[in-house]
């Protein structure tokens, strides 16, 4: 306990050194946002500092061993540094699906080589990836996905297509879900990590409801995606055909970054900010309004409790295996709650869709948005089916 | 500190959860005494055995004869006396009283921790004064008489009233009934003269009182705390008595949801496992996750107060409101799902359905709660 509050103290220093005062603003935009990648740019020098100060100490993935680009922090250590820097409010220095899906997945499953590699380059933020999941006639049913990889001896040809894409058109490189054996629905599909710059790919953005195109849609048509990158770095993630475990564990991770179990906005209570904004706008909360917002403040503090116990168990393997499917479906149903409110507080100014006063129709952007949560890496009733299944070991299920 | 449940906490849990299984489960407590028309509401036997256990003196410091342990320790207990709906008066007389206590006198806690700690002297609260939970209000009035007091007014849900050895009352000294100040907490003992007990059994077999004072003339020395000081007293009892409401509450929604889950796998329609019906299935599975949010909110609201955070008077509202609603929803779907057999007495289910109606009503519903929340946090 003791070298955890030296541990607090110096990282509080560290923060305070290290972490410029821009950095301690809420995110705004998409801009305030640092994904990294080939073709990225900084919008401001606190940004760039703030990434190079990171990587210097390997605080972008501090859980990570140290030859990998992390800082080797235990668990009680990597939460006293999420406690500090949600105490001045720090942005996180980056941003990406490297960190939250593809890192824990090559950590679990890769050779020394694939981590050597991907993962320094992941930590420093210089490869942007993107996930091959989805395809248009495999949604919730994902293993029926057809996107196929013709043996060729030193390498596959990749046909197919793949949608919902997460920022493929900005991404560098794919870790994608290809099926090699069309006899084995399970044991068929392969985990391939392949340049999004080879032949034969093309992406296509998908304009949402949102007004924003967030994902894609993806097309290989005859890409060539070689066996191996090197001595020790093969292609793909653990053994050909077994990709479907990869994908199972990777999910795991991907239900856990959208649950939004590891703090912000995700969990915070809305009541009294609610509260000011309504009078900013010559009003007061409506007494059934208010009772709503009190009930979601209940809902959204205990989540926010369940966010860190969750957390906290994960990282001692006390947490189920399953459970991020039941942070996935709590989170993002509150989440969607918490902007039914939003707008409901804002009434007619919040059904702006490009005004000043709006930010260009944050808003109602934003509502319109969080309708994807409880669709996108598994719907709630997908979640609701796991939980049935895996934790609750109902017949049939 | 990590939000579960250390080494030495787990083995707790393992021996509470085995001893109340045994000793304290349905059979055992709840229906043997109610089928008897037992007029106490508990079974002193057993309360005694928890004593042997040490648990009557969890809260209670170790320089006084207790075990010192904190509020996560007495959740544990609590959450399988929830879950075995066992009959005891461990939330008035060792959460709430024993919280009490540790702002009386030396001799107060002298003449009466040993007895609360060996399960001899039991303790009832009387706070509420009308229906519903009210405790920023209080008309009840103890007024300067001699070298004491002279109590007069009426409290009602005063749990084990009647059973008890002793009542901790909040009254008036001074002030308007509305106001913060002026309340003085006593350590009175049930049989004063002037005292009147109307027992009622509730609706989940427990017993409460209306209770009357008609001119209880009680000593200075009954004070616990300061006179008209009493409001931080009652604060710090009501704080630790939410947290550990909520915690019997986890037990209840989860023995409640732990018996329809089985239920689900045993009873077959249509040819088949009613728990292969995903229409079930997603309601089993949604209340699965409320109940695991509530026990988290539970736990953190038990790490906070323990810590002394200013934070644990909102997340012990935040926990009881979450409880409330989610003990409701486990034992309105358990009975739900077991169809017409949970509409009777034999199934144990019902049971459930009772016991929650009662305990969410204990120190503030959850609508009470969720507006305590938004207070708290300033709108």
């Amino acid at each position: 306990m003791a070298d955890l509050e030296t541990f607090r103290s110096e990282t509080r220093a560290w923060l305070e050194a290290n972490c410029p005062a821009e950095m301690r603003e809420p995110v705004r935009d998409e801009s305030d946002i640092y994904w990294g990648g080939r073709r990225a740019t900084f919008k401001n020098e606190a940004q760039k500092a703030w990434l190079d100060a990171a990587i210097a100490k390997g605080y972008t993935v501090p859980s990570w061993p140290k030859e990998y680009g992390g800082a080797g922090l235990s668990p009680a250590e990597a939460k006293v540094l999420r406690e500090e820097m949600g105490r001045i409010n720090a942005r996180p220095p980056l941003s990406s699906f490297g960190i939250w899906m593809l890192g824990p997945a090559l950590l679990h499953f890769g050779t020394e080589g694939q981590k050597q590699r991907f993962l320094n380059e992941i930590a420093r933020g210089e490869i942007r990836w993107c996930q091959g999941y989805s395809e248009p006639g495999s949604g919730s049913d994902l293993v029926s996905l057809q996107t196929f990889g013709e043996d060729q001896g030193d390498h596959w040809t990749v046909n197919g297509s793949k949608i919902w894409t997460s920022y493929a058109d900005q991404a560098d490189w794919i870790f994608c879900l290809v099926r090699t054996d069309k006899a084995d629905k399970y044991q068929g599909i392969t985990f391939m990590l392949f340049d999004m710059a080879s032949e034969g790919v093309t992406t296509k953005p998908i304009l949402l409801i949102s007004g924003s195109s967030p994902f894609c849609e993806t097309f290989f048509d005859n890409v060539a995606v070689p066996k191996s990158y090197g001595e020790d770095c093969p292609a793909y993630v653990g053994t050909v055909g077994r990709g479907w475990d990869v994908a199972k564990y990777l999910l795991g991770h991907e239900r856990e970054m959208i649950s939004g179990a590891d703090g912000g906005e995700r969990q915070a209570a809305i009541g009294a900010a609610m509260k000011r904004h309504s009078a900013k706008l010559g009003d007061d909360l409506d007494p059934v309004l208010r009772a709503e917002l009190a009930n979601f403040d209940v809902d959204a503090l205990a989540y926010a409790a369940m966010g860190e116990k969750f957390l906290d168990e994960i990282k001692v393997g006390k947490a189920h295996p399953a459970q991020p499917n039941m942070m996935k479906y709590a989170g993002t149903e509150l989440n969607k709650r918490r902007h039914e409110l939003m707008m409901a507080v804002g009434g007619s100014r919040s059904l702006e869709w490009d005004s000043e006063q709006t930010e260009g129709g944050k808003p109602s952007r934003s509502w319109l948005r969080t309708k994807a949560n409880s669709i996108e890496g598994g719907t709630s009733e997908v979640m609701l089916n796991v939980i049935a299944k895996r934790i609750l070991d109902l017949p049939g299920a | 500190m990590p939000l579960y449940h250390n080494d030495d906490q787990a083995m707790l849990a393992d021996t509470a959860r085995g001893f109340i299984a045994e000793e304290g489960n349905i059979a055992k407590q709840l229906r043997h005494w109610r089928d008897r028309n037992c007029k106490d509401g508990f079974g002193h036997g057993l309360w005694k055995q928890m004593a042997e256990m040490g648990f009557t003196g969890m809260l209670v410091e170790e320089a006084d004869g207790g075990l010192g342990m904190g509020h996560v320790e007495a959740g544990i207990v609590l959450e399988e006396i929830g879950r075995n709906l066992t009959p005891s008066p461990f939330l008035t007389s060792s959460v709430l009283a024993a919280t009490a206590l540790k702002h009386g006198s030396d001799d107060l806690k002298g003449r009466y921790l040993p007895g609360l700690i060996a399960g001899d002297c039991v303790f009832a609260v009387a706070i509420d004064e009308t229906a519903k939970h009210r405790p920023s209000r209080i008309a009840t009035r103890a007024e300067k008489s001699g070298n004491g007091f002279r109590l007069t007014g009426a409290k009602s849900f005063v749990i084990h009233g009647s059973s008890s050895d002793m009542i901790v009352v909040a009254a008036r000294t001074s002030g308007a009934d509305e106001d913060a100040d002026g309340i003085t907490l006593f350590a009175v003992p049930k049989d004063a003269a002037g005292m009147s007990h109307d027992a009622v059994r509730l609706v989940d077999s427990s017993m409460a009182t209306h209770t009357r004072f008609d001119g209880v003339e009680l000593d200075g020395d009954t004070v616990i705390g300061e006179v008209d000081g009493g409001r931080a007293v009652l604060d710090a009892m009501l704080l630790a008595g939410r947290v550990g409401a909520a915690a019997e509450g986890v037990g209840v929604a989860r023995g409640a949801m732990d018996m329809t889950v089985d239920y689900l796998k045993q009873r077959k329609q249509f040819g088949k496992l009613i728990g292969e019906f995903q229409a079930l299935q997603h309601r089993a599975s949604h209340l699965y996750s409320e109940v695991e949010i509530a026990r988290a909110a539970t736990i953190k609201a038990q790490q906070l107060l323990d810590g002394g955070s200013a934070h644990a008077d909102l997340m012990a509202s935040v926990a009881k409101a979450k409880v409330a609603k989610t003990a409701r929803l486990a034992v309105q779907e358990g009975v739900q799902m077991h169809g017409g057999i949970g509409m009777t007495d034999e199934y144990d289910i019902g049971l459930y359905m009772k016991r929650d109606r009662a305990l969410a009503e204990f120190l503030g519903d959850a609508h009470f709660h969720a507006n305590r929340v938004a207070e708290l946090s300033g709108y």
